[in-house]
């Protein structure tokens, strides 16, 4: 891949979770791409890595008992690791923002969401007048299609699907070259998931954002995300572009995803589950962290981690038998 | 007798607010046949949680008959519920919330054998536990864990194993498998599909997945704002569907694949509330083909064919 149109890039990340109970590898020697106005989806179940990967870039990992034991975090050029505190808080909220899963958690339920846009909006501009600020808080409003006079109302006052698009407004108020969306449709009804999915869409086609999409469904990845990387056990087991993916799941894992999700369009199947659980990640199997659930492991499997190899061009996977 | 193990008639459900009456349920009715699934779908605030809470009478309803093997178990005295609900139980959605933490998954499996007296000896009773464990496909060794040392997928096991402890008939699944993981879940419906077949089990199936709904579903119904709005067999609905609201619906899902295009239709707006619905069509305000019509009559559900019902005034015409 060309490294000068990569707008992110992640090299060989660890992050373990110290705690008394034991070390969580929460995410081990992991590597990303992301090409500048591309989408990323990170797909993989529960307490597969996804969120502290993106609280990795974002440095907003709770430290104790997180800690970032090796890597680099490159972006626009720049390794955000090793950043001080006080330049990180002007890249955050300003060049990479979050979207969180819950919306009804993520307002302050106390201020209107006017104001919440604002403090964004001021805290990257100490030169703006509070009139201007507002007004550009109100711009944003109306962008995600909530009408600007509804700026004075608290966050109780919106439903569900409302209060994620004011979330999308604010992390877009400072026109953000990344943005991390973390579950943003999981909480919502699926009429509402489409309003969000459109929206969002749109608006990443009008300011050529680049995003990192983490979603556990892959119907939101095929319309989404032109590059899909799925996580494993704190580990990316497979990475490609979305033609690649869907149409050439590689490794054991990504097929096992793909044959036990009901699909809506295709008649009547058997659903194939993936047998086991994932481990426990305090107490990970040795050799290929997926070779106990594995229909096609073998011997070796237990034995050795494999490293992932390019099977095409941009097509990596992490499976000894490819 | 009918082949119908449950039928439900003129369900009714209004709940007292300040605002003045919410209508949880308005006016639902359905039946299904004993051995199949009937799958129950609609977004959140639509009735369907309600609709399962009071067909066993865990909510009493306002009005409506519910007829159990033809018998209205609403008439019903305390002692004769508490025998009929043997054969009717419920699994609930979140297998975090609805185990008690601070028994054992040998005591929680055993609650129900116990408050039913059912056994008179203590030997008897491990036996039948360590048996319903089995069939849940829950571990011997886990008799003794409680249910914060198991994963979701495990606890909605033992959610599905208390269920079966008295042999029922008949199962509400609540969204039994929204709390899970992909991986997990497909584990969890094969399970479901692999009991109702060796026990002849009848399910409602209550989700808001309509994927998951399509594949373990003999009939479904759509429900939006306390009604059914359409309702037929699983295949029919998926090839035809004729609200605007289900043809909504299942354009919105994702679909994982990129093969496929679907013209998605966007919905404008939320949910409008329950609390004193206005009268005419309860989707009029978000229906891409409301007429003024729609605005002042309640449409009934009508048979267009098959015993497919849909609810819309000018069904068939767009």
């Amino acid at each position: 891949m060309n490294e000068h149109t990569n707008l992110l890039e992640i090299k060989d990340l660890t992050v373990h979770y110290v705690t008394v109970d034991g070390t969580v590898h929460a995410v081990e020697n992991l590597n990303l791409t992301l090409p500048e106005g591309k989408t990323l989806g990170l797909v993989g179940e529960t307490g597969a890595g996804k969120t502290t990967t993106v609280k990795a870039i974002m440095q907003i990992l709770p430290d104790p008992p997180a800690k970032i034991l090796t890597g680099e975090v490159i972006f626009c050029g720049e390794d955000l690791l090793k950043k001080n505190k006080k330049s990180m808080r002007k890249i955050r909220g300003k060049q990479i923002s979050m979207i969180f899963q819950d919306p009804m958690t993520s307002l302050n339920p106390v201020i209107t969401v006017g104001e919440q846009i604002m403090e964004v909006i001021r805290l990257h501009d100490k030169k703006i007048s509070k009139k201007d600020a507002y007004t550009k808080a109100c711009e944003m409003l109306e962008l995600v299609g909530i009408k600007a006079d509804r700026a004075g109302d608290y966050p109780h006052q919106f439903s569900g699907g409302m209060k994620q698009r004011v979330i999308i407004a604010m992390a877009l108020a400072c026109n953000p070259r990344l943005l991390i969306a973390d579950e943003p449709t999981t909480a919502l009804d699926v009429t509402i998931q489409a309003q969000v999915l459109e929206l969002m869409r749109k608006l990443k086609a009008k300011y050529q954002t680049s995003m990192i999409m983490i979603t556990h469904d892959l119907g939101i990845v095929a319309e989404i995300c032109d590059y899909v990387a799925v996580m494993y056990a704190g580990e990316i087991v497979e990475y490609g572009n979305r033609e690649q993916l869907f149409h050439r799941p590689s490794h054991p894992y990504t097929k096992g995803l793909f044959a036990c999700i009901p699909n809506l369009m295709e008649e009547e199947t058997t659903l194939i589950p993936i047998e086991g659980m994932t481990p426990d990640p305090t107490n990970l199997p040795t050799g290929c962290r997926f070779h106990p659930r594995c229909p096609y492991a073998t011997e070796e499997c237990s034995k050795t981690n494999p490293a992932s190899k390019e099977i095409e061009n941009g097509h990596h996977v992490k499976c000894l038998h490819i | 007798m009918s082949e119908n193990i449950l039928e439900v008639r003129h369900l009714k459900k209004y709940f007292p607010t300040k605002r003045g009456l919410l209508h949880a349920v308005d006016d639902v009715n359905f039946s299904i046949k004993k051995g199949t699934t009937m799958g129950l779908v609609g977004e959140s605030g639509c009735g369907k949680s309600t609709v399962g809470r009071l067909i066993l009478r865990l909510t009493e309803a306002t009005d409506g008959e519910i007829l159990f093997y033809d018998d209205d178990i609403r008439k019903y005295d305390r002692e004769k519920m508490r025998h009929t609900r043997r054969r009717l139980q419920i699994v609930f959605q979140d297998p975090y919330a609805s185990l008690d933490g601070r028994k054992s998954i040998f005591e929680s499996i055993a609650e129900p054998l116990q408050v039913q007296k059912i056994y008179q000896n203590k030997k008897e009773m491990e036996e039948k536990v360590y048996e319903l464990m089995a069939t849940a496909g829950l571990a011997r060794r886990l008799a003794n864990s409680y249910p914060h040392e198991l994963d979701g997928g495990r606890r909605q096991r033992v959610g599905i194993a208390r269920a079966l402890a008295l042999n029922p008939d008949f199962l509400v699944l609540d969204e039994p498998v929204s709390a899970l993981d992909v991986s997990i879940q497909a584990q969890v419906l094969n399970l479901m599909e692999q009991l109702q077949e060796q026990m002849g089990l009848t399910y409602l199936f209550i989700s808001h997945d309509l994927s998951v709904v399509k594949h373990i579903s003999d009939e479904i119904a759509v429900m939006y704002l306390g009604q059914i709005v359409e309702k037929a067999e699983c295949k029919d609905l998926f090839k035809y569907p004729s609200h605007p609201y289900t043809q909504a619906l299942l354009s919105a899902v994702p679909i994982p694949s990129i093969d496929y295009h679907v013209d998605r239709i966007v919905l404008e707006g939320d949910v409008p509330s329950p609390i004193n619905p206005s009268p005419g069509c309860r989707f009029a305000g978000r229906c891409r083909f409301c007429k003024e019509k729609c605005r002042h009559e309640t449409p009934e559900l009508k048979d267009i064919g098959n015993g497919h019902m849909v609810a819309c005034h000018f069904v068939g015409e767009f």
